[in-house]
């Protein structure tokens, strides 16, 4: 056995996280990779046992051991079932890193992430040049070209799945179509922040507008500051730290200067990720402090209409479920909620679909980066949505809600899908 | 193992079945026990009876070992491997062949999973009542080895209550067929109950019939705070002898309760000394008076605050905690390593003061839980594998534990299997002429000694030699 001593534990916070896992296997029945293959190494018992083993040097990155790591979902159910509390997510992001610098990490797919993460995630003026060509190109004519090379087989299928897959550009962004201030309707409640995202301000705007709305009509003065940033959610979970970081003090700078009661997410990703600002900056004294009461003040669309500003929606009669997404449901245990808040607009209308905390299998670039593996998971939330009854899919994630509507559309369903905030705009009373 | 022989059986099992890499193997090194680790030489997911026939008859020429395996959540390391051995996995062979509404049976296969199998009897209105802590993951093969019990033990015993018939492949390849529908059947020896609890060394299980019960209509979950262990411990003594018997009777002592409240935040008193987690069913207005007679009892011996869970959600929520309470203790240490003791009921609350005094004599922390109406204890010794020093102290612990045990009429493992993790002391436990004639069983069927051998305990004395130093990490 070649004794290679990888840098792991430099991305790991501390060794301890390695030791924690008791190895129970109390995690195996939640794990939507384990229930494909069967197999310990897709469990999370099995790739921690793994990663330990690495980090220990007592084996060698392997081409097995790399596609675990990449076929692993990061949903982080595992994290919820797991009565230990292992940080499962630290340590897979952490191997990933350690992958993709290994010869087992394809070079090329490296160098795009890294170019897409550096150069347009984190830079908005990129990435809405990018989104406004991408918006031309999905206007024009084509798209239908490429689908027929596609059809004849000129180019490969996957660029077809690549185009189904990907989210419709908005016609105008958020940063421009949602004002800076935006006053309250009626009598003034809470004073909130919004934080639009990245990808939603270009891809999603819709769902924006429909937030802002939202929340100007039950009482909420809007404050959108325009010089907000990427949270730095996707850099991190890619192991960037340094740009993570960047993106989440300018972000903390930003919103410092206003005056809020709690700042408003409605994409579950970066809400989790912001809350997790205080662990960013814990090792800095004079930055914990703001972190800390910037995290704090976080607050997710349906935890706020539940716990804070709770606001009698009309009620209605469409037949509806609830998706949980990962980021809400596993990394801020986020659950009750939304149900709350359904439960009352919808009444008896509301059903539960099973296993609604599962993984949908769209996980960032997963659906595109590994379509196979996504689709047969994919098909499982298919088919327990399809046994729910309900006619629409509430979810509060933008990757989510892509995903399964690609579901809707291939298994040719005719169920839609809608984000929560707008179907609490669209039932504001 | 040369791979001449490891082509034989990938080509048996098919070459989708067959894993060998190093990364499989370290996978299936382990199973929920702590410290006990050992590489096997192939890992093989059979897909019927014949292949598994073949296998074993292979193992018979070849001279190779075959560790049976479920889900891995054993805690006595009966899925370990062993010295020149495969894992013949059977997590795959998961259904439930038939749920016989007539008779009160189900039939299934052993990878099905515990939970899954509750639920899915359940809907016809039966109850499959063994209910181990870790039902959500094990599988029945699993439980029918281990003979595993669960939180309803008190009132509905344990698996081997509930085991009809079972089918095995042989350690010499052939298939045997035990037990049956009828309820009633004293045709010879009693082989089908002799299987249940093997811990995998007489065979593979392939098949078995259940038999179920009509699911109780109500239950109420009544959850008692104690401000002193001892209360805690008398009020169990209390509730036995007011001849009421509790579907469950759980303990957990003060570290559990706030490993749990960690995990869960259900609202746990953080401050208690210990709680009682009870539930009563069955049918009628029976229920709601034993209830009251409980809650008069537990009264009498001062617990600080006592009432019923509001509803079946709430019921769930607090048994899924008592669940996960294993578990839950690694938040404190990472190395967590469980006692399965138990005592004559009578004896529970020397047995509580007793994992006391070994905690403090030995200078490590325990976490204590476990079925308290059986007298069947987990104290859990939360320790560090990386610090020698403090697990020379656990063992001696341990060794105080056990011996204290016996001496009160109690056995070393409750419900987990003795396997690798408890065989030293199985001599003491049940006397040297049972040992003996466990050994002379083993030899008569599995001659060669190829099935899960050296669990239990070891036949050769080089096969002793070897688990007291090689398996453990
Ligand atoms: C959190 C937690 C809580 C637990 N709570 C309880 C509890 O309350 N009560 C209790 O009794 N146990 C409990 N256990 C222990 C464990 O879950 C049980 O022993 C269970 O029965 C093991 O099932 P498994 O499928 O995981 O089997 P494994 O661990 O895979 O195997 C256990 C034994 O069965 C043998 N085996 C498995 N399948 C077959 C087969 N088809 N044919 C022949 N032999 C086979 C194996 O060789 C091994 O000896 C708990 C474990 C955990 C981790
Ligand atoms: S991750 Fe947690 S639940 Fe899974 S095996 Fe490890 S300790 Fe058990
Ligand atoms: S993150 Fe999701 S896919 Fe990955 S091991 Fe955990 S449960 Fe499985």
């Amino acid at each position: 056995m070649t004794q290679v001593n990888y840098n792991l534990l430099g991305v790991l916070p501390n060794d301890d996280i390695l030791s924690q896992c008791i190895h129970c296997g109390m995690c195996l029945a939640t794990c939507p990779t384990y229930e494909l293959t069967k197999l310990e190494r897709s469990s999370p018992r099995g790739r921690i046992k793994m990663i330990k083993s690495i980090a220990r040097g007592e084996i060698p990155i392997s081409e097995i051991f790399a596609d675990e790591m990449n076929f692993c979902l990061d949903c982080q159910a595992c994290e919820t079932a797991c009565p230990a509390g292992v940080k499962y997510g630290s340590m897979v992001e952490a191997a990933r890193v350690e992958v993709d610098n290994s010869e087992y990490g394809s070079f090329f797919k490296k160098k795009i992430k890294k170019f897409t993460l550096k150069y347009i995630l984190a830079s908005k003026r990129n990435l809405k040049i990018v989104s406004r060509l991408l918006y031309y190109y999905q206007k024009s004519f084509l798209p239908k070209i490429v689908n027929k090379l596609c059809e004849f087989k000129i180019f490969p299928q996957r660029i077809i799945v690549l185009e189904s897959l990907s989210p419709k550009v908005s016609k105008k962004f958020s940063d421009s179509a949602i004002l800076e201030i935006t006053e309250p309707e009626n009598e003034i409640k809470y004073t909130t922040a919004f934080h639009y995202g990245c990808l939603m301000n270009v891809m999603f705007a819709d769902i924006n507008r429909d937030t802002v709305e939202l929340l100007s009509k039950t009482g909420c003065k809007v404050i959108t500051p325009k010089d907000q940033q990427c949270c730095g959610s996707l850099h991190a979970h890619n192991g960037d730290f340094e740009t993570a970081k960047k993106l989440a003090m300018e972000n903390l700078t930003v919103f410092r200067k206003h005056n809020y009661d709690y700042l408003i997410s409605n994409s579950a990703g970066c809400g989790a990720f912001m809350k997790e600002y205080y662990h960013l900056f814990k090792d800095e004294p004079e930055l914990k402090e703001a972190a800390k009461s910037f995290s704090e003040r976080i607050k997710d669309l349906s935890e706020f209409y539940s716990d804070i500003l709770p606001f009698e929606f009309k009620t209605n009669n469409e037949i509806i479920t609830y998706h949980d997404a990962c980021h809400l449901v596993h990394s801020q245990k986020i659950y009750s909620q939304p149900r709350k808040i359904l439960r009352a607009i919808s009444g008896l209308n509301y059903k539960e679909m099973d296993e609604s905390i599962w993984c949908c299998g769209s996980a960032g670039i997963y659906n595109i980066v590994r379509y196979e593996d996504s689709m047969k998971i994919l098909e499982r939330k298919m088919e327990n949505i399809k046994k729910s009854g309900a006619e629409k899919v509430i979810t509060s994630n933008p990757g989510c809600m892509a995903q399964i509507e690609y579901g809707c559309r291939k298994n040719n369903l005719n169920i839609t899908v809608e984000h929560l905030a707008t179907f609490l705009n669209r039932s504001e009373s | 193992m040369n791979s001449f022989l490891k082509d034989k059986i990938k080509k048996i099992v098919g070459i989708d079945n067959y894993f060998d890499s190093l990364e499989d193997k370290l996978c299936y090194s382990y199973d929920g026990t702590p410290i006990f680790q050992h590489l096997p030489e192939a890992v093989v997911f059979p897909e019927n009876e014949e292949q598994i026939s073949l296998i074993v008859k292979l193992a018979n020429q070849e001279k190779f070992n075959i560790v049976p395996r479920g889900a891995g959540t054993g805690l006595s390391g009966g899925a370990i491997p062993v010295e020149n051995s495969i894992v013949l996995v059977m997590t795959k062979w998961n259904n439930i062949l038939e749920v016989d509404t007539q008779n009160l049976t189900a039939t299934v296969q052993p990878g099905v999973v515990t939970g899954i199998l509750q639920k899915e009897v359940e809907k016809y209105g039966l109850f499959y009542p063994p209910d181990p802590g870790s039902l959500t993951v094990c599988t029945i093969g699993g439980n029918i080895a281990n003979n595993a019990g669960g939180l309803r033990g008190l009132k509905y015993g344990v698996t081997k209550n509930y085991v009809l018939g079972t089918e095995i492949i042989l350690p010499d390849g052939e298939l045997l067929r035990t037990g049956g529908k009828n309820m009633k059947d004293v045709a010879g020896y009693n082989l089908r109950d002799f299987i249940v609890g093997s811990e995998g060394t007489l065979g593979i299980i392939t098949k078995i019939l259940l038999r179920l019960i009509p699911k109780p209509q109500q239950s109420i979950t009544m959850l008692a705070y104690f401000d002193k262990l001892a209360d805690s411990a008398k009020s169990v003594s209390g509730v036995i002898a007011s001849h009421i018997v509790p579907s469950m009777m759980e303990f957990l002592d003060n570290t559990t309760i706030n490993c749990i409240e960690d995990y869960t935040n259900i609202g746990l008193p953080r401050n208690s000394e210990a709680i009682l987690l009870i539930e009563v069913d069955g049918w009628g207005s029976i229920v709601e008076e034993d209830a009251e007679t409980i809650i008069n009892i537990l009264k009498k011996n001062n617990t600080s605050f006592v009432r019923k869970a509001a509803n079946d959600e709430e019921a769930l929520t607090l048994k899924t905690a008592r669940r996960s309470a294993f578990s839950a203790l690694a938040r404190r240490r990472p190395t967590t390593i469980l006692e399965d003791a138990t005592v004559p009921r009578s004896e529970l609350p020397v047995m509580i003061e007793k994992v006391t005094e070994a905690a403090r004599n030995f200078n490590v922390t325990f976490g204590n839980f476990g079925h308290a109406g059986d007298g069947n204890l987990h104290p859990t010794c939360l320790t560090d594998e990386r610090d020698n020093d403090e697990i020379t102290r656990a063992h001696k612990a341990f060794d105080f534990i056990f011996n204290e045990t016996i001496k009160l009429g109690g056995t070393i493992t409750g419900e987990h299997g003795t396997g690798l993790a408890k065989k030293h002391f199985l001599e003491k436990a049940v006397g040297i002429p049972a040992v003996e004639m466990m050994k002379r069983i083993k030899s008569a069927i599995d001659p060669n000694n190829i099935i899960n051998p050296g669990k239990i305990f070891s036949i050769s004395p080089r096969c002793e030699e070897y688990f007291s130093v090689g398996n453990r990490r």
